[in-house]
């Protein structure tokens, strides 16, 4: 899947690891004990007020700090279909992908919260429905586009068997 | 044309020349994980179809990260890795054996010119020692324990040059501190770091990795610490950056007149001279860490606090960096000196820098810490505030009550 349409719920810049899951919550393989303190310390009405398939968007250097994947497991299982940024931290960014969390780094979007938001990973295009404004993505490394289409980097694996052999592909 | 540090390890563990900004698929040398994200890299290598490991002497396994277990739900995470290591016949280090990062450097599990995963975003700690280390989440560390690779963007460099020597009392953290300040938490993403200069000679191995731990806070991929001055136990190769190597940056500072930093919350890189915050109270002095908590960052402590008391309502909480840290600080005395001025020592590792266990501070406490993050809600309190500092400065503070220059009490 590569299109999502979703509500936004815009933060701002320097969303950190710790705030996107506190460090105390992620001592768990439960992924609903990580969805419902998600970004607690951010917007403590966030797991509450989140909907299936709704769009996170955020300023520059999205998941910075701990290497948690947590962090982004959390994000995915309290229903959020697709994260926008301006620009990620790299350890986030690879943890989304791999997990299969859709990311796009779109660094002039001002899209503003509770605007309807769509998302064309293939194009790379985010498109703010309310405010009509189109915005262009960066560029994916091919690796991870194909990571993202496997679903994560768990199914790429079982898929491939090995990087290499997916690289011959 | 020339190489960067980090271009000549990638191409060496690619099997081919790679630049900046190229995709490789690279051979690791090592794989380390906590018991922050050893159980999610678990559940991904059983998932992947994983039944045996690419080379378990190469894979590492640390109880570090809430050790000893604070609860039922932690102490079953602690038992699934014990049993996978066995099953795999990996290397586990158990409670009390120390921070990972620590034990990787202490144990020899991590060589000059290697290339080392880490399921821990601290990990770039080791390019004291000239590796290529990098942090990694949970299932890309399983995938390298499943193939014995990874895939990666080969990062461009920036240079830092350090030159001068440092006054006395002023500390590799509060260089790594003021260089945070200078180059923005995001001011590194996604490249490599070479710091070398005249500064940097003097420097000890534990210096060093204070200085390769905190690029992280500037957003590095990884760190290297120029080899010149260092003594190992074993012979190695220095990769050196060929002369023509192109950096995005290079950075030039003098250390001669650097003041003791602070950085004051919710970030690290709010970084000012400790005299701009001097004098603020504090309630809770925390000296531990993959940052701050080896030997001398003990004996920095001790030599402020040795014959004299706490200042009253202040508790100062130590995590040696390793079982072996803390033996040499039992038999040279320090250990005593920080008991008798009124310090508590808990299990050597993480300890509250992560804010799962020992040590969570109050509502509205101010916290003087010589660890790494100073977020909102690090510490497992969202309503405290953190303030970063050298274990010198952290001592100092909490001898006195409020955050104090060193200086003034040496």
């Amino acid at each position: 899947m590569t299109v999502f349409r979703g509500i936004a719920h815009v933060y701002g810049d320097n969303i950190d690891t710790d705030r996107i899951i506190p460090g105390k919550y992620t001592k768990t393989l439960d992924v609903q004990t990580l969805a419902a303190h998600a970004l607690e310390d951010l917007d403590p009405a966030f797991a509450s007020r989140v909907r299936l398939g709704d769009i996170l968007v955020a300023g520059h250097y999205f998941g910075a700090g701990s290497s948690r994947e947590q962090a982004a497991l959390a994000i995915k299982a309290a229903g959020i279909s697709v994260v926008i940024a301006r620009s990620f931290a790299g350890i986030f960014y690879r943890n989304a992908i791999n997990i299969g969390l859709p990311l796009v780094e779109a660094p002039d979007h001002a899209i503003l919260n509770g605007h309807q938001v769509w998302v064309d990973l293939g194009q790379g295009l985010v498109i703010d429905e309310t405010a009509g404004c189109i915005y262009r993505a960066t560029k994916m490394p091919p690796v991870m586009v194909a990571i993202l289409r496997a679903g994560g980097l768990v199914n790429y694996l079982r898929q491939y068997g090995s990087y290499e052999a997916a690289d011959r592909v | 044309m020339g190489q960067t540090i980090a271009e000549k390890i990638v191409s060496r563990h690619a099997g081919r020349q790679v630049m900046a900004n190229e995709i490789a698929i690279v051979a690791v040398d090592g794989a380390m994980a906590t018991d922050a994200t050893a159980p999610l890299a678990i559940t991904a290598f059983r998932e992947m179809g994983g039944v045996r490991l690419w080379d378990p002497s190469r894979v590492v396994l640390v109880i570090d990260h809430a050790a000893p277990a604070p609860n039922e739900q932690v102490g079953n995470l602690h038992t699934l890795m014990r049993a996978f290591g066995r099953e795999m016949g990996c290397v586990l280090y158990d409670v009390g054996e120390g921070i990972c990062h620590q034990l990787m450097v202490e144990y020899g599990h991590v060589r000059p010119g290697q290339l080392i995963l880490g399921a821990d975003s601290h990990t770039p700690t080791y390019g004291a020692l000239g590796a290529f280390a990098m942090g990694v989440g949970s299932t890309d560390l399983a995938a390298a324990w499943l193939t014995g690779q990874t895939w990666l963007k080969t990062p461009a460099s920036i240079k830092i040059v350090l030159s001068g020597q440092l006054r006395p009392g002023v500390s590799a953290k509060d260089i790594i501190l003021f260089l945070v300040k200078q180059l923005g938490t995001d001011g590194a993403r996604y490249q490599a770091i070479e710091f070398t200069g005249t500064a940097i000679r003097e420097l000890s191995l534990a210096s060093r990795m204070t200085l390769a731990n905190m690029t992280a806070e500037m957003g590095a991929l990884t760190a290297f610490v120029d080899l010149q001055g260092l003594e190992l136990p074993y012979q190695f190769d220095v990769v050196q950056p060929d002369p023509d190597a192109v950096y995005s940056t290079v950075y030039s500072f003098q250390v001669d007149d650097l003041r003791p930093q602070v950085a004051i919350p919710p970030a690290p890189s709010n970084v000012v001279p400790v005299d701009e915050v001097a004098g603020t109270p504090i309630q809770m002095a925390f000296i531990g860490s993959c940052t701050n908590s080896r030997l001398e960052d003990l004996h920095a402590a001790a030599a402020v606090l040795r014959g004299r008391k706490l200042a009253p309502g202040v508790r100062l909480i130590i995590a040696p960096a390793s079982k072996q840290v803390m033996m040499m600080a039992l038999r040279d005395g320090t250990m005593a000196a920080l008991l008798e001025a009124g310090a508590s020592f808990i299990t050597a590792g993480c300890g509250p820098c992560v804010g799962t266990h020992q040590g969570i501070p109050g509502d509205d406490e101010n916290v003087i810490t010589s660890t790494n993050r100073n977020f909102r809600g690090r510490m497992g309190n969202p309503r405290a505030n953190i303030y970063l500092a050298a274990p010198a400065v952290v001592a100092a503070s909490a001898l006195r009550g409020v955050i104090t220059d060193p200086a003034d009490v040496l």
